[in-house]
């Protein structure tokens, strides 16, 4: 009993100040002080077309980088699974303990570097490529560890049985990985949607995201509508890390 | 004319980390029969079958398929087909899925039908539908067999199979396997440390040691003309007086009479037999194996004696 009431407080301290994001969003006032129910917020959130722009670039980013990093980064676990390369994988611990500031800096030189022999700029292409590099350690990892419990026998079977290498791979050792890819797919989407440090370093004029429009919002003054925007993310992020919970544990 | 052999290995090399694991092997099968690699583990009898399953490649040597040299051919481009130790069914599909797995691949038609008559095969029709996790080790076997079977692989090669099996299953097993094998005309290649399994199963035996094949022939050859001391050793106990192997069965230990005199140190009643154990006057001991109702006890004094007939000598 003593141990539930510990954990409930933990989590109460964790979690108190979203409680208040989240309530204080529905309040009909301007300031923190509870006036009464109302959505005046959300729907104001709705009609702002800087946080609408934000969302839509968010979610481009989110979709486009998740579907390359999931797709490398599975692909990366595979090849570094058939080899059994313990440096390789280590090296997905240096880019998850990378501090982002490091990681936005470094990729910002990168990209400025490749900008005198390429004819681009910053822009949604720098952001998507920066969100798939730091994603496919994520997916990596996830995917990695599903594959720990899995037979090269099986790949063996399925090429015994007369398929090629490519075949075995996409009839046996994908649907085996597939609850794993999925739950990697959405942490990618997660972390992508999330990111501001590296996001707004390597960010154009074209493609400011959401959490770069809240931030800017938030320091001109705590307005409600930022309240309204951040529940939503709040609950949609929630929901897809708990899904993403519940897929690696099949 | 003279017909191909069935599978032919020639000089075969093979090093992991520049250990000699398979080390000129050279071996000939014919078509149809039931054959045993018989060794213990480290002996290079796996990789052996992994060699003609096309899942390693030799160093130097040939692996040959009805004559065609067959080094370097990925598994599926060998008619040949594997039951893995562990089974390998794919958990993601079916009983029936998996037996359907390499007619799909093939692009054969009726492959349900098919399927489903390699099931019957192995009496296990009835659940098709399972999954493997649903299913028991000597069900999953089963698949195993029948998804091998189904497609009439000129050369069926089997792993170990009956090792993760308990003792009655995997007797009940070997007079199966012995049955597929005869009903289906499939030539059966199979690995095993387990001397009882291979000699009463096998048509031909190879008996391998520290990666070459100590000697090929049937169990009766191997068994009771062995062609090194190695090979008498593994396939049963020996008594050894000086160069002279003689097997406990046809060691007799009696009151009286002619022989080498000792002196009961122990007899085990084993149900049909006993086992007597003799202290010789050199210090060394043998074991004979006697009928049951023979009443010898430690501390009998003992003549051992044996038939010329019955000594297996070596060089």
């Amino acid at each position: 009993m003593k141990l539930r009431l510990y954990a409930t407080l933990a989590l109460l301290f964790l979690h108190a100040p979203l409680l208040v994001l989240i309530v204080f969003s529905f309040n009909s006032g301007k300031f923190t002080a509870w006036e009464g129910f109302s959505l005046r917020w959300y729907a104001a959130a709705a009609r702002d077309s800087q946080l609408i722009d934000g969302l839509w670039n968010s979610l481009l980013i989110a979709f486009a980088s998740a579907a390359l990093a999931t797709l490398t980064g599975t692909l990366a676990a595979y090849g570094m699974w058939r080899k059994a390369a313990p440096v390789l994988s280590a090296g997905l611990y240096v880019s998850l303990i990378t501090p982002e500031i490091v990681t936005g800096v470094s990729l910002l030189a990168l990209f400025q570097w490749s900008f005198r022999f390429l004819h681009l700029q910053l822009g949604m292409h720098t952001v998507i490529a920066a969100h798939v590099a730091f994603s496919i350690a994520y997916v990596s990892i996830v995917v990695s560890a599903r594959l720990r419990g899995y037979d090269r026998s099986q790949e063996e079977a399925a090429m015994d049985l007369g398929a090629t290498e490519w075949r075995a791979f996409f009839r046996v050792t994908v649907p085996y990985l597939a609850p794993a890819i999925a739950a990697a797919a959405l942490l990618a989407l997660a972390v992508s949607f999330d990111d501001y440090v590296i996001t707004s370093l390597v960010a154009g004029v074209d493609s400011e995201t959401l959490p770069m429009v809240i931030y800017s919002m938030a320091r001109k003054g705590v307005s409600p509508v930022v309240n309204a925007v951040s529940s939503c993310v709040v609950v949609i992020f929630g929901a897809l890390v708990l899904v993403s919970e519940r897929l690696q544990r099949r | 004319m003279i017909s191909e052999p069935l599978l032919e290995l020639r000089d075969v090399h093979k090093a992991y980390d520049g250990r000699r694991v398979v080390d000129g092997i050279s071996l000939t099968l014919g078509r149809g029969g039931f054959y045993c690699l018989l060794g213990p583990s480290g002996c290079g009898k796996t990789t052996t079958l992994r060699m003609v399953g096309g899942f390693e490649n030799p160093e130097s040597g040939e692996v040959r398929l009805n004559g065609r040299v067959v080094n370097g051919l990925r598994p599926y481009e060998r008619n040949v087909s594997t039951v893995f130790q562990n089974y390998a069914l794919f958990p993601h599909l079916t009983a029936q899925g998996n037996v359907e797995f390499g007619l799909r691949e093939r692009r054969l038609k009726d492959c349900a039908a098919q399927a489903l008559r390699a099931l019957q095969m192995v009496e296990l029709a009835d659940k098709a539908s399972r999954m493997p996790a649903q299913l028991s080790g000597g069900e999953k076997q089963r698949v195993a067999l029948a998804r091998s079977l189904v497609l009439q692989p000129e050369l069926l090669l089997l792993d170990e199979p009956l090792a993760a099996l308990d003792p009655k299953l995997r007797k009940q097993m070997r007079t199966e396997l012995k049955r597929m094998q005869r009903q289906t005309g499939i030539t059966f290649l199979f690995v095993t440390h387990d001397q009882e399994e291979a000699l009463s199963m096998a048509d031909q035996v190879a008996v391998m040691n520290a990666g070459k094949v100590e000697q090929f022939g049937t169990p009766e050859e191997v068994y009771l003309r062995p062609a090194t001391r190695f090979v008498a050793e593994f396939l049963g106990l020996v008594n050894w007086f000086g160069p002279v192997g003689v097997r406990p069965e046809n060691t007799v230990a009696a009151r009286g009479g002619e022989g080498l005199a000792g002196t009961v140190e122990d007899a085990v009643f084993l149900g049909n037999c006993m086992h007597v154990t003799v202290r010789l006057f050199d210090g060394s001991t043998v074991i004979s194996e006697l009928p049951a109702q023979g009443a010898l006890r430690a501390g009998d004094a003992v003549k051992v004696r044996w038939a010329p007939a019955d000594e297996m000598r070596f060089p």
